[in-house]
């Protein structure tokens, strides 16, 4: 029994990580069309790197990615502390948003997005892609500092109080600093979720600001082109290469 | 109590926000189900339940029922595969467990899109897949597995396994191992133990995780787009197309609000299957 248990355990991890393996192994694979391997090359690290568009596409959601999470974690950092600490009219309200949010299917925001954006005239870009990512994030940030503050302890405000300090200086010198691993964590996420997400930005997306997703998608559908198997294996390295940092400098933190 | 103008300042923020960018925005697309689409805008003001009605014509039906049947395939696929890999997990070694847990997210951590673009080259005709049946004598021609409902099975399990895996792994872990021994030591078997401990003791689990599987499986059009050609419409590849396509934003409304009242249903269930849990 234990060694099945196991050995299924073990399947499911290959099969997880099956289709990136072997993406990373094409982005070094000399023959373009085939599934054979002809030989390592460098060749679709070469072309990529003179394409500029994918490569334009990538800069772009990367900014999108920092502007959009650092401003969703600023939002909703401030607004779990607000709504752990504060009973409020309209508390309720905005708790039962949050919930919503998360579990509302994207493409219900996406086309919700894109009748505000139409009816605000507000031309499809930089600035409606930043809008729709951080209103995307902000949920997920408040649910993954609200769950840190779920175990603190009430007394150490008291005290803090009681030694005279203002709800800012509170928040500053005595919150923050308890709440830091939970804030970076929901930064992190925001930055993940923001350069994943292919079905909001589907639709408040223009002409003049191509992200990365996109791109892909496009490319994908009308042919598969061994650049972007060496763009994905970059993408892919540099991802895992955020989350052990982010690990390492919460341990360190501990 | 007079709140602080630091404390005024964090609510105002989310409250703008949230007010501005996520409901005002819902009851437009409320309000737009009801009314008519225009010849030259997008909308016109004259109140209508045509979009409603329209849903229910046999064409439109069918991909519904298609899309969920789609979907539930999907999540019980994925209840089906993540369970016994989330209760070993729960079990495993104290220490090993967060590493265990990272190995799953990981996965998860990388564009969704770039994973469905992974699969294609292990099915396509001259895909790995193929290519190892065929090295093992299992088949003697290639699989027509690219662009086939399997396919587009494949990508959503594939997709939002780790979905069900997280709630089901917390559910479970919860669970206190004394009750399942005392149950053994009683003379229950593994299947009375599954199913009046463990299955009734991680419900609101298994009712997270199938949301979490469940609601996205009828949104995400790139999935079937890409694997399963264009042949696969659902849910969401529909609202896309009368949306960005057809330019009926009405109808296109009306359906958004389907699925959304399809999530309420779901967020109640899970309401209620937690207020259970804790009686």
């Amino acid at each position: 029994m234990r060694s099945i248990k196991t050995a299924y355990v073990l399947l499911i991890y290959v099969l997880l990580y099956l289709p990136i393996g072997v993406l990373i192994l094409y982005s070094f694979n000399a023959s373009k069309f085939s599934t054979e391997w002809k030989g390592f090359t460098l060749m679709w690290y070469e072309k990529l790197s003179s394409n500029d568009g994918l490569i334009e596409a990538a800069l772009h959601s990367l900014n999108i990615a920092l502007f959009s999470s650092l401003l969703a974690t600023l939002i909703g950092t401030l607004g779990a502390v607000a709504l752990f600490r504060h009973r409020f009219l309209g508390k309720k309200f905005l708790e039962s948003m949050v919930y919503i949010l998360i579990v509302s299917p994207e493409i219900v925001m996406g086309i919700s997005l894109l009748m505000l954006f139409s009816a605000a005239q507000m031309p499809m870009g930089f600035w409606t892609l930043l809008i729709a990512h951080i209103t995307l994030c902000v949920p997920f940030v408040i649910v993954t500092v609200a769950s840190r503050l779920a175990n603190f302890d009430q007394s150490v405000i008291e005290a803090a109080k009681d030694l005279g300090a203002e709800e800012f200086t509170l928040f500053y010198k005595v919150v923050l600093p308890m709440i830091a691993p939970s804030v970076i964590a929901g930064f992190l996420l925001s930055f993940t979720l923001s350069l994943d997400d292919v079905i909001i930005s589907f639709f408040v997306t223009g002409p003049g600001y191509e992200i990365l997703p996109l791109k892909i998608y496009s490319m994908v559908r009308v042919g598969v082109k061994p650049e972007i198997n060496a763009l994905c294996t970059i993408m892919f390295v540099l991802t895992i290469f955020v989350v052990l940092l982010s690990q390492y400098l919460l341990k360190e933190k501990r | 109590m007079k709140l602080s103008r630091f404390a005024r300042f964090s609510i105002a923020l989310l409250f703008v926000w949230i007010v501005l960018f996520a409901f005002l925005p819902q009851i437009m697309v409320l309000i737009a189900s009801v009314l008519s689409k225009g010849a030259t805008d997008f909308i016109l003001f004259e109140p209508t339940v045509q979009n409603y009605a329209r849903l229910f014509d046999p064409i439109y039906l069918q991909i519904f029922v298609d899309s969920l049947v789609l979907a539930s395939v999907t999540t019980l696929l994925c209840l089906i595969i993540a369970f016994p890999f989330a209760a070993t997990l729960a079990r495993a070694p104290k220490a090993w467990r967060p590493l265990l847990l990272i190995l799953v997210i990981i996965p998860f951590w990388t564009s969704s899109l770039v994973r469905t673009y992974a699969l294609i080259a292990l099915l396509k005709t001259k895909g790995l897949i193929n290519a190892a049946l065929l090295f093992l004598g299992i088949i003697d021609a290639p699989l027509e597995l690219m662009y086939t409902q399997v396919a587009v099975f494949i990508g959503m399990v594939y997709t939002l396994l780790p979905f069900m895996i997280l709630p089901l792994y917390a559910a479970l872990e919860k669970i206190d191992v004394r009750l399942i021994e005392a149950a053994s030591d009683l003379g229950a078997g593994f299947w009375s133990r599954l199913m009046r401990i463990t299955i009734p003791l991680s419900l609101s689990g298994i009712i997270a995780g199938s949301m979490l599987v469940f609601l996205p499986a009828l949104g995400m059009f790139y999935i079937p787009d890409l694997l399963g050609g264009a042949k696969n419409l659902i849910i969401g590849s529909f609202i896309r197309n009368q949306f960005l396509t057809f330019r009926d934003w009405p109808f296109g409304a009306a359906a958004s609000m389907l699925l959304s009242l399809m999530m309420l249903l779901m967020v109640a269930l899970y309401a209620y299957a937690q207020r259970r849990e804790r009686a």
